[in-house]
């Protein structure tokens, strides 16, 4: 607890060489895997909110152990700002496109009417594109949420 | 299904839900409660919600426990009631 009320304040805490080197190795294949749950998640277990977690979770693993800096500088702030909001567009723009042309609020049929495509295959298709949406603005909100929490809301040093 | 399986995660998460609410240390607390989430994703995952389950073990187990003890950093360990 010692340890860690130190490495919140900033304070030096040593550098583990096994521990940042297992997780530098690590965090590259947590995010593959996430975009593996996030792409099959129609057809299989998983889906945009895991994918996205696990997306989140390996930035936050970084800033774990490494420090809070440098997952600022692997995922910068403006990035994740773009991103969040990006993925809620994505999800409210498919779901008004398809009021608006026709159908129901996320009634992804109504897109056969424009891109001439089977009915079936669109519904696959936009809940797939729907799940990138959600992916997206739930890991940017997971870091954020890590962020503000760890650093008090300055973004200076942190847990 | 294996009964025998169920009732051993059971009784081990009876004992996590019941520590982690005895328990006066905080940090102490949320250890025990990511184990009782870790448990609880091998029951989802044993009785065939594996949608459930990934859930459990991503937010539950992963990003909670985490988030937990962010926020007992930034206020005190010990419990006062």
């Amino acid at each position: 607890m010692k340890i860690l009320q130190e490495r919140a304040r900033g304070g030096a805490m040593g550098e583990d060489l096994i521990l940042r080197t297992s997780v530098s190795l690590l965090a590259p294949f947590i995010q593959l895997f996430s975009l593996y749950v996030l792409a099959h998640g129609h057809y299989s277990p998983g889906g945009g909110f895991q994918g996205g977690v696990l997306l989140g979770a390996s930035f936050i693993l970084m800033a774990l152990a490494f420090d809070l800096k440098h997952s600022m500088q692997l995922f910068p702030l403006r990035a994740n700002l773009i991103a969040g909001n990006i993925g809620a567009l994505i999800f409210v723009g498919i779901g008004v496109i398809c009021a608006l042309l026709g159908g129901y609020f996320l009634d992804y049929a109504a897109f056969a009417k424009v891109i001439p495509m089977a009915v079936p295959d669109w519904r696959s298709l936009g809940i797939l594109l729907v799940e990138v949406g959600v992916g997206l603005g739930v890991a940017s909100i997971m870091l954020s949420l890590y962020w503000d929490l760890a650093s008090g809301g300055h973004l200076e040093e942190g847990l | 299904m294996i009964w025998q399986l169920d009732l051993l995660i059971l009784t081990l998460l009876v004992i996590c839900a019941i520590g982690a609410i005895t328990v006066r240390d905080l940090l102490s607390a949320t250890m025990i409660f990511g184990a009782y989430s870790f448990l609880m994703c091998l029951l989802w995952a044993e009785m065939g919600a594996v949608d459930v389950a990934f859930t459990e073990a991503t937010v539950g187990a992963g990003v909670s426990t985490i988030l937990f003890i962010a926020a007992i950093l930034r206020t005190s360990r010990r419990s006062k009631d």
